[in-house]
């Protein structure tokens, strides 16, 4: 089996042709259609099908589509300002339960888990019914107001797991600086911040990135949520693609591939320079 | 050493009130507004009775709808059970791959699953559709036969029927693989990754084959993530609603289309909400077996 010149260890399954065929095979389901998708985006052919040559024409009409930029435009101002609350809030919900005891904490910790846990289409009724039924949520308002049911609906899935994140980051910091600060005279919020926020920041990237592409990535909830005027991107590409399959909708999902690789890249070189700082810190670990 | 909330009253309450508030007002209160709904009935167009009564559940468990949480939950167990036959190799091989080919290929599972879903989902409609790829490429094939047939003074073929693969429970499955792969990937691979491996080098030093270690060494060991990897796969699954949504026929509602429909089309709020009850009870049946059996594999250690 061995076709390398040194013959793959016993272990070393990833040097072994069946791994590899696997591997390649896996590969090719997870990627192709993607591929395939980004590659006919620049056909010139409306059939889409057999490649007819290059073009940008699609992405031309893309960009002059009123409709489809609100709905992006709507879809990045929802990202941006649930991913902030959501910081601000699973920060706070990580730091109650990093640093308290009290009662009703295991309550607090089963409920917080609650949304990542729930199935979207329970949780996107639940929010159709809230926003219909107790919260009726103003039409007509100016932008960015009139998305204010989807924002809400949004931090209320994503703070969770930018309590998870953060919290996970805290567990390795190391109580004794804090007791430090405190007895070199810092107060309560002079501690929070030039002491536990530093050390949170890592987290509070991975978490704000987290949430950002949850919110962005989400369908279902939205869907139960927006009105005629309010409709994101996933929205809008779900009501093109029930009827066809167009090169525009094509280049639309290609720049959101686009967007999403560049966020991912930003994440992990953030998050690399993480390792390496913890890395050169063994303290923290204890 | 955590501190007793009595310590610091004033801070402890600031920092508490918001995440509080925002999770009961905006995520339990909506929940427990669609639990009393399920015990409703409606009178009238938009009012709903809460009458207490149990009819709503009644009629979920009537054989019609009964079909659907059964059919549901055979998609997802075989959309488990392939994403285990095809996701087990790959997490092996990240498992014994050099660490820097680790993060790689760790990068290569995860990147599609952070691709927005609804793309994904349409991509594989562009695959599948009748005028998709596949039969695309069937239909030159056929061409090729057909010519060659007709040179060799054959009659010519029938005219191409393309292959029917969207809109039917296979591209469902197919689909639902499709998304959740990284879901079952990455919970073996940590299984996987915390094995002892000279246990595997013993049975192989000892004369067991690569398949008999995997099967009579690895699977058993690896158990408690396997576990693990079958329920994060499969509690989504059940409840998947854009795929079969937008990849099934007319016979291939799950759970989540019934719901969807009670809720936007049929306007029948009080059954629709004892639909997405009893899917979110099975949800968290799902989630006590997966702790139950996470601790289970704790203890003896």
């Amino acid at each position: 089996m061995a076709q390398s010149p040194t013959p793959p260890g016993p272990l070393e399954y990833l040097r072994r042709w069946p791994l590899q065929v696997w591997l390649l095979g896996v590969g090719t389901f997870l990627y192709a259609p993607l591929l395939a998708l980004v590659a006919f985006s620049f056909n010139d052919s409306r059939r889409n099908i057999v490649w007819k040559g290059f073009t940008l024409k699609y992405y031309a009409k893309v960009f002059h589509d009123a409709a489809l930029i609100e709905a992006f435009a709507n879809s990045l101002t929802i990202a941006a300002i649930s991913t902030g609350i959501s910081l601000l809030l699973g920060a706070l919900a990580a730091l109650v339960l990093w640093r308290f005891r009290f009662p009703g904490k295991a309550g607090l910790d089963g409920a917080l888990g609650l949304p990542i846990v729930v199935p979207e289409i329970c949780m996107g009724v639940a929010m159709l019914v809230f926003f219909a039924k107790v919260l009726p949520w103003p039409q007509g308002l100016v932008w960015p107001l009139n998305l204010g049911a989807i924002i809400i609906s949004h931090v209320s899935f994503s703070f969770p797991f930018v309590a998870v994140v953060v919290r996970a980051r805290m567990a390795s910091f190391n109580r004794e600086l804090e007791e430090a600060a405190r007895d070199l005279g810092a107060g309560e919020l002079q501690t929070l911040r030039d002491v536990i926020l530093p050390h949170m920041v890592p987290s509070l990237i991975a978490g704000g990135f987290l949430a950002f592409t949850l919110s962005l990535d989400d369908f279902v909830i939205t869907f139960f949520t927006s009105g005629p005027d309010t409709v994101t991107f996933p929205v809008k590409v779900y009501s093109m693609v029930r009827f066809s399959v167009t090169p525009e909708v094509n280049a639309a999902s290609t720049i959101l591939i686009v967007l999403t690789v560049i966020l991912t890249a930003i994440a992990l070189r953030l998050q690399g320079n993480q390792v390496a700082a913890a890395a050169h810190q063994p303290v923290e670990r204890g | 050493m955590e501190q007793s909330w009595k310590s610091a009253r004033g801070i402890f309450a600031a920092a508490l009130a918001l995440p509080l508030f925002w999770l009961v007002v905006f995520f339990l209160f909506p929940l427990g507004i669609v639990w009393l709904y399920s015990f409703g009935e409606n009178r009238g167009l938009t009012d709903i009775a809460l009458t207490g009564t149990l009819s709503n559940y009644l009629r979920a468990l009537e054989p019609l709808y009964l079909k659907i949480f059964v059919k549901s939950a055979g998609i997802a167990a075989l959309t488990t059970g392939l994403c285990l036959v095809i996701g087990f190799p790959v997490a092996l091989a990240i498992t014994f791959a050099p660490p820097k080919a680790k993060g790689w290929l760790l990068m290569f599972i995860m990147l599609p699953f952070w691709t927005n879903l609804l793309i994904r989902t349409y991509a594989l409609i562009a695959v599948l559709r009748n005028e998709g790829y596949i039969n695309q490429s069937l239909r030159a094939g056929w061409g090729l036969a057909n010519g060659l047939a007709t040179r060799l003074g054959q009659a010519p073929l029938a005219s191409f029927q393309p292959v029917e693969l969207l809109h039917n429970n296979f591209a469902v499955v197919l689909g639902l693989v499709y998304v959740h792969l990284p879901f079952m990937v990455l919970p073996l691979y940590s299984a996987l990754d915390r094995l002892d491996t000279s246990l595997l080098e013993a049975s192989l030093d000892l004369g067991a084959g690569h398949l008999r270690t995997l099967f009579r060494i690895v699977v058993p060991l690896a158990l408690p993530g396997i576990a693990s990897g079958v329920l994060i796969t499969f509690i989504p699954a059940l409840g998947a609603y854009l795929t079969p949504d937008l990849l099934g026929g007319p016979d291939s509602q799950m759970i989540a289309s019934v719901i969807e429909r009670q809720f936007k089309r049929a306007n029948d709020w009080p059954f629709g909400a004892a639909m997405s009850f009893l899917l979110m009870y099975l949800t968290f049946i799902g989630i006590a077996i997966q702790g139950a059996l996470s601790r289970k594999s704790r203890e003896p250690g």
